[in-house]
């Protein structure tokens, strides 16, 4: 999600310049700026979890623990000392707790508490505006402040509509308003074209400058006869490939023994390449050149497909495709006179005119081409084609047509008017760059949208990568991450969490979840154990900190792409926060005997220690420096699973 | 949460002087009770025998009706009651099970099939019954009752789908049933430990046995009556005037009746699942070496073979993990960037000429005469593949899906190789020197050069693996099933051939492998690609439906499609009771004071219709999650939950209409809304009703079609 980073990156800040990653890496800028936020927002999240504890209302004390933890915790450091987008996201949704937990803890009469609401609905969208994943907090968020809301309705003596409506625009009109904003700076700094262009679709590649703008730029809009064209697929994503021929046919029989029509291949080929050019043809005249006044194609014309370096004709017929068998082969005809007539009319079927017009216009419109002696539709299978078709990716027709399906349309992506009569001045003329003007905009909403559901669909590529690691294996930390090794020596950096505290961690969310289970059964026979203050206290911390764990690591179990550790991060901080809460409530509420107290503040008094040992053992590999031995990394690799690189001298 | 604690406060007070208007309510409750009746079977078994041919996934489960029939063994991805019942109502009803249920359309002629199709119809009649009791206890109003009646009735989907041979009306007996049973023992709750509480308690769970034991959506239905009976514990909990030892009996009692019976009853299903199919049959594969040898006329069935692995042997090598298939490979390489353009090995789980290896020594000499050598624990060996001649090979490059194991490739020709060919033999918990036993011994082969170990990952490889399952070599060298094998097939005619009896596996082993199968065989029906497949927001507006029969004008054709008024309605009622019912809990909280019918309304509102949306909503949602392809028809069950909130939703409606008109008008009001509704659905259902029982001419784009102008989405196809 590269695209994504850049996107966020560009989104919450843009006033640096140094910002529009997505754009370009300006190679004057040094690597620290980079860095800089990401270890800034890392180091404003311990002093932040030190707020967040005092305003669950809890003592300073255990603050300072919840801090010390986040501090000492190797893998946050490692995570935010690079130019990555954890440290922000955490620093974001703490803010917002911090914020929301503020306005709720200020006495009602003041009004400049709904500065901290706002506050809390901006760092929200900033939070989702960093990563998606901000959307699990912002969920767990909004569930707390209805929950109160909806208390406040119950509550007779005020009135509430005010109130509801203020938080109703502070905690959803102005994050989603803020969320658009942040997107519209982004499109609007990254107007020129990058590396990630390929992923959109060709409208909203014509609207940046450069990339395929430089191209058609000054293209006429609408598609008439003779013209010349490449087509694009709107399959392929998110490879882009245009329709394709060239001076060869398909193999006479299949390695598995089947045939095919012998006929010149049609493929679909994922580079710009003078073959990908074909003209416009009236079936109903010889000419290959527009006319004046040129005539446009229309929804429903019936037109043929002529391969402007081998004047073949797309046609397709009743034999079966050379990878997918199911389907029509689509083939340049050749008249081999085996009494395999030409069937090369195609109907032209704009598929979305009702937003832009009957008329074919160019990357505008996206059409289907139906084939007209059996209506099958001209289609890329996705197969890639052996090697006797240059691993070309496979075009066929469908036989099988139903309703809508995006993996059929085709759209003109470069166009120009054809002029030459002569095959071979024809063949120069599609050699050279296109040229004529038209200026087009897609609206800012378009690409908002279209970008959206590019952001939510695009996917890595789902294989496993070398580190990559299952959810369950998080909680055990199982794997760790290599960022780095020196390129000569066994100085190396890698995101391995402070075991003792991954260890408080876990322990402390079992305690928790046993507590308020024996405490909720007391109570609902009628023991209480805790004055309604502490126990308000006590479910406030866990709907916070137990349910910020649970919205950040559940949804993990049910997604299907790759994930790495630094995805456990976020629900980490909030374990985090929880521990020594936890704690200071055993000391005040569970423990009543002096000795009994003792003994846990010497508990945690170790503890603590042995969280600093053990930070200070993965020192090394957090920050690179100073260089260990094979045996001490040997040493180091407490858990068999960990890889930990030797470099052998 | 919804309320439902407040419930006992409005039930209607039965006083002496209401007991004459009670029994003729009850005689008029009887009256609609049989008119439900009547009208669900009629219109169910009406056109049973037509079409006279297979019909879509009767292609299936009549077969498996008939393997039960005749005994053969066979896998399958769901649990095997529903097919059980088919069997039996087919053998019951004279079905010799010898019709071979080849592909759809295939004429049954002389073969009884109606009394398959007819079991089907009857338990699919019950579902509007079912529903109408439901709704009737939830809503205490009959004209609720009868709406969602009505709706079921009249539903030309929920007609086709109960008139064949399927499972999907078997599993909804068994939901509603369940959902019924559930809402009868709520009402039972001040009488606990009563002879009819205890009747309920016991339906309930063996409802949800059934509704398990038919398919694993039946888990969806157990999750609703498990949600439902924490919440009745927990308000049983918060009343102190009952004693700790009266709740740990409320408790036992539904651990008992709702953990321990349904278990026990789908524990014995499976147990006559095995005990009924004993022969070899298209299933064996799947399984592992023992669970095969209990099948009569498999090859390990009593079989005979050498008794300890030889150099020269040919051998199959089957993975220990549940389900994991044979080492295998074939004539088609690694794509390119997956590792070294090698050939494939994987781990395939049917049987195949392909999965046979023969034993090498590493240097060659196999001796021509006398008694081949025995192969001992730490041997090195080369594993030659009898058909391609490669042999079994890895070298340091990424496995294709585990990247941090390494690839396991087919290498060399005719047996020549490299030294990455080689793999030392070690029995688990073997010693140097012990002898390989064919079947029983765990064997583990580590790779000499590497040291890593032969591994299946269990993962299925994409279209260029024929998505078969991934092998590997593990770096990683804890002993897991994952990278243990036996020898299974082990041919060698120079050893004599001894009788193996091999142990035969507990009873819960078999249960739980073939559940392990069962899943996996689940997650891996994945959508093909050139399949146009049906997404969940497809199914509640009925955007598209399935060819259940017949596909061009001649053929007769039947077309499984909800009545779309009935559709449309439910959906459109759907945020009309989201609506309503936050109205009415926003007045609740805030206090405002209600007439007493209001807050009648209100309550069953929020309980009854809380309790259904909670239904329909955990057996829709979840379907967004899953991987596996997805039908339309796996909507029915939350179809249902949905007919019945509509019912209480659209009667409560009607029932407000004096918040608009004065007292005589919006009775007005009430009854002609109410007949306008009969109105419609039955006038659609005259409309629709070609799509279940089958329509022959044209198609209805067409001209001259009996369903001319009733195409109103392009998508569907009839």
């Amino acid at each position: 999600m590269i695209l994504a980073l850049g996107a966020y990156l560009g989104g919450f800040d843009g006033n640096f310049v140094w910002n529009r990653i997505g754009a370009e890496y300006p190679s004057s800028v040094s690597v620290w700026s980079l860095r800089l936020l990401p270890a800034l927002c890392g180091a404003l999240c311990v002093p932040l979890v030190y707020l967040l504890t005092l305003e669950l209302r809890f003592s300073h004390l255990s603050a300072l623990g919840a801090a010390l933890l986040l501090l000492l915790e190797n893998s946050l450091i490692v995570q935010s000392r690079f130019m990555l987008l954890e440290s922000v996201l955490i620093f974001f949704v703490l803010l917002a707790f911090f914020s929301y937990l503020r306005f709720h803890n200020t006495p009602d009469s003041s009004w400049f508490r709904y500065s901290w609401l706002l506050l809390c609905g901006a760092s929200c969208a900033a939070a989702v505006g960093v990563k998606y994943m901000g959307v699990f907090s912002y969920l767990l968020l909004l569930g707390v402040a209805s929950l109160h809301t909806w208390n406040l309705i119950g509550d007779q003596t005020v009135s509430v509509c005010v109130q509801c409506v203020c938080r109703f625009v502070c905690l959803l009109v102005v994050p989603v308003l803020l969320y658009v904003f942040w997107f519209y700076i982004h499109l609007s700094l990254l107007n020129r074209s990058g590396p990630h262009d390929q992923l959109m679709s060709s409208a909203f590649q014509a609207s940046l400058q450069g990339g395929l703008s430089r191209i058609t730029q000054g293209q006429p809009l609408e598609v008439a006869y003779g013209s010349q064209v490449t087509l694009r697929s709107s399959a392929s994503q998110p490879i882009p490939c245009w329709l394709h021929s060239h001076k060869a046919n398909y193999p006479i029989r299949y390695e598995n023994g089947r045939g095919s029509s012998h006929q010149q291949q049609v493929t679909c080929y994922p580079f710009k390449d003078v073959n990908n050019w074909w003209i416009v043809k009236d079936p109903g005249s010889q000419e290959l050149v527009v006319g004046s006044p040129p005539r446009p194609v229309r929804h429903g014309d019936v037109i043929q497909l002529v391969h402007g370096m081998t004047s073949r004709f797309l046609n397709s017929h009743d034999v079966a495709a050379p990878m997918s068998p199911h389907a029509q082969e689509v083939s340049g005809y050749i008249n081999f006179n085996v009494s395999m007539a030409a069937q090369n009319l195609w109907r032209v079927d704009i598929s979305n005119r009702e937003a832009e017009s009957e008329v074919w216009k160019t990357i505008l419109s996206e059409v289907r081409l139906v084939h007209v002696n059996t209506s099958a539709v001209l289609k890329l299978s996705g197969v890639s084609l052996p090697d006797w078709g240059f691993r070309q990716l496979e075009v066929v027709a469908e036989k099988l047509f139903k309703g809508h399906s995006s993996s059929l349309g085709w759209t003109v992506e470069e166009h120009r008017y054809g002029i030459s009569q002569e095959q071979k001045e024809r063949e120069a003329e599609l050699h050279s760059p296109t040229h004529i003007d038209v200026d087009r905009k897609i609206s800012f909403w378009a690409k908002f949208l279209e970008l959206q559901w590019k952001m939510l669909t695009v996917k890595q590529e789902d294989s496993e990568h070398k580190y990559s690691s299952s959810p369950l294996e998080w909680i055990t930390m199982e794997t760790n991450i290599a960022y780095w090794l020196h390129s000569s020596t066994n100085a190396q950096i890698h995101l391995i969490g402070n075991p003792v505290s991954w260890g408080v961690a876990n322990l402390s969310l079992l305690a928790y979840q046993l507590l308020a289970a024996v405490y909720l059964l007391r109570r609902r026979r009628g023991f209480k154990d805790l004055p309604d203050g502490v126990w308000c206290q006590f479910v406030r911390l866990g709907c916070v900190c137990v349910g910020g764990w649970v919205v950040n690591f559940v949804p993990f179990l049910l997604m299907e792409k790759t994930l790495f550790l630094y995805h456990y991060l976020p629900a980490l901080c909030y374990l985090y926060l929880l521990s020594p809460a936890l704690l200071e409530h055993a000391h005040t509420h569970l423990l009543s005997n002096v000795t009994h107290r003792r003994a846990l503040c010497v508990c945690v008094a170790a503890m603590l220690s042995s969280v600093f040992l053990s930070y200070r053992t993965f020192c090394p590999l957090t920050y690179g420096s100073p260089e260990l031995s094979a045996n001490q990394l040997q040493g180091l690799r407490w858990r068999d699973t960990w890889d930990i690189l030797y470099r052998r001298r | 949460m919804l309320s439902w604690t407040r419930a006992a406060t409005y039930r209607a007070p039965a006083s002496v002087a209401n007991a004459i208007e009670k029994g003729r309510r009850f005689a008029s409750h009887r009256v609609l009770l049989m008119l439900v009746v009547g009208l669900s079977f009629s219109t169910r078994l009406y056109k049973i025998t037509e079409p006279p041919h297979v019909c879509w996934d009767e292609t299936h489960f009549g077969k498996m009706g008939s393997y039960y029939i005749n005994r053969t063994f066979f896998f399958d991805v769901h649990p095997p009651l529903g097919k059980m019942l088919i069997g039996l109502a087919g053998y019951i009803t004279g079905y010799d099970g010898t019709f071979p249920f080849i592909k759809p359309g295939d004429k049954y002629e002389h073969h009884n099939y109606w009394g398959m199709r007819g079991f089907c119809a009857v338990l699919g009649s019950f579902l509007p019954i079912f529903a109408y009791l439901i709704v009737l206890e939830l809503s205490q109003s009959h004209t609720a009752a009868l709406i969602t009646a009505s709706l079921l009735i009249f539903d030309t989907g929920c007609i086709s789908i109960s008139q064949y041979i399927l499972l999907d009306p078997i599993l909804m007996f068994f939901i509603m049933a369940a959902v019924l049973s559930m809402v009868k023992f709520n009402q039972q709750r001040h009488r606990p430990f009563t002879a009819p509480w205890w009747l309920w308690l016991v339906l309930i769970g063996v409802n949800l046995a059934g509704a398990l034991g038919v398919k694993f959506v039946g888990l969806f239905v157990i999750v609703l009556v498990g949600l439902n009976t924490v919440w009745d514990l927990w308000r049983l909990l918060g009343d102190l005037s009952l004693s700790l030892v009266d709740i740990a009996k409320h408790f036992l009692a539904r651990v008992v009746g709702l953990i321990l019976l349904p278990l026990f009853i789908y524990v014995t299903i499976f147990a006559i699942h095995f005990v009924v199919l004993n022969k070899s049959g298209p299933g064996d594969g799947f399984f592992s070496s023992a669970f095969q040898s209990r099948l009569i006329g498999n090859n390990l069935h009593n079989a005979s073979m050498p008794e300890y692995l030889a150099y020269g042997s040919t051998i199959t090598v089957k993975n220990l993990r549940i389900a994991g298939g044979y080492l295998h490979s074939h004539w088609h390489l690694y794509p390119e960037g997956v590792g070294a353009r090698q050939q494939q090995v994987t781990a395939y789980l049917h049987k195949d000429y392909n999965n046979l290896w023969l034993v090498h020594r590493q240097d060659n000499n196999t001796s021509q005469s006398g008694t081949p050598d025995l192969v001992r624990h730490g041997d090195i060996i080369r594993l030659e593949h009898k058909e391609t001649t490669r042999n079994l090979h890895s070298h340091l490059h990424e496995a294709p899906l585990t990247k941090k194991h390494f690839q396991v490739t087919g290498y060399g020709t005719n047996g020549t190789g490299d030294t990455n060919d080689l793999w030392q033999v070690e029995v688990c918990g073997g010693r140097k020197g012990d002898l390989v036993k064919v079947l029983r011994s765990k064997v583990r082969f580590l790779h000499r050069a590497t040291g890593c170990v032969l591994y299946s990952s269990g993962k299925t490889l994409p279209k260029w693996g024929w998505e078969q399952v991934e092998v590997t070599c593990s770096p990683y060298l804890k002993e897991t099933p994952s990278s243990q094998w036996n020898i299974e097939d082990h041919i060698n005619p120079r050893l004599p051939n001894i009788s193996l009896s091999v142990l035969k596996p507990h009873f819960l082993e078999i249960l739980l492998e073939s559940h392990i199968i069962m899943i996996r065989g689940n997650s891996g029906l994945k959508p093909k690609d050139n399949e146009m497949n049906s997404k969940p927001w497809h199914w509640p507006i009925n955007y598209q439906g399935l060819r259940f029969s017949g596909v061009n004008e001649t053929e007769y054709r039947v077309y499984l499609l909800g009545n779309p008024v009935i559709w449309w309605m439910n959906l459109a009622t759907l945020g009309l009771y989201l609506i309503m019912v936050a109205v009415a809990s926003v007045a609740l909280q805030r206090g405002f004071s209600l007439g007493p019918k209001r807050m009648e309304h209100a309550c069953v509102l929020m309980r009854g219709g809380g309790l259904l949306l909670l239904g329909w909503l955990l057996h829709y949602v979840p379907f967004y999650t899953m991987g596996r392809v997805l039908y339309y028809h796996h909507y029915f069950p939350a179809m249902l939950f949905n007919t019945m909130l509509t019912g209480i939703t659209l009667d409560i409606l009607l029932k407000s209409a004096d918040l608009l008109l004065r007292p005589p008008y919006s009775d007005w009001l009430q009854r002609v809304g109410q007949m306008a509704f009969l109105f419609t659905v039955l006038y659609s259902f005259y409309l629709f009703h070609p799509l279940s029982y089958g329509m022959t001419g044209p198609l209805a784009h067409e001209p001259g079609s009996a369903m001319a102008g009733l195409k109103w989405m392009d998508s569907w196809e009839f």
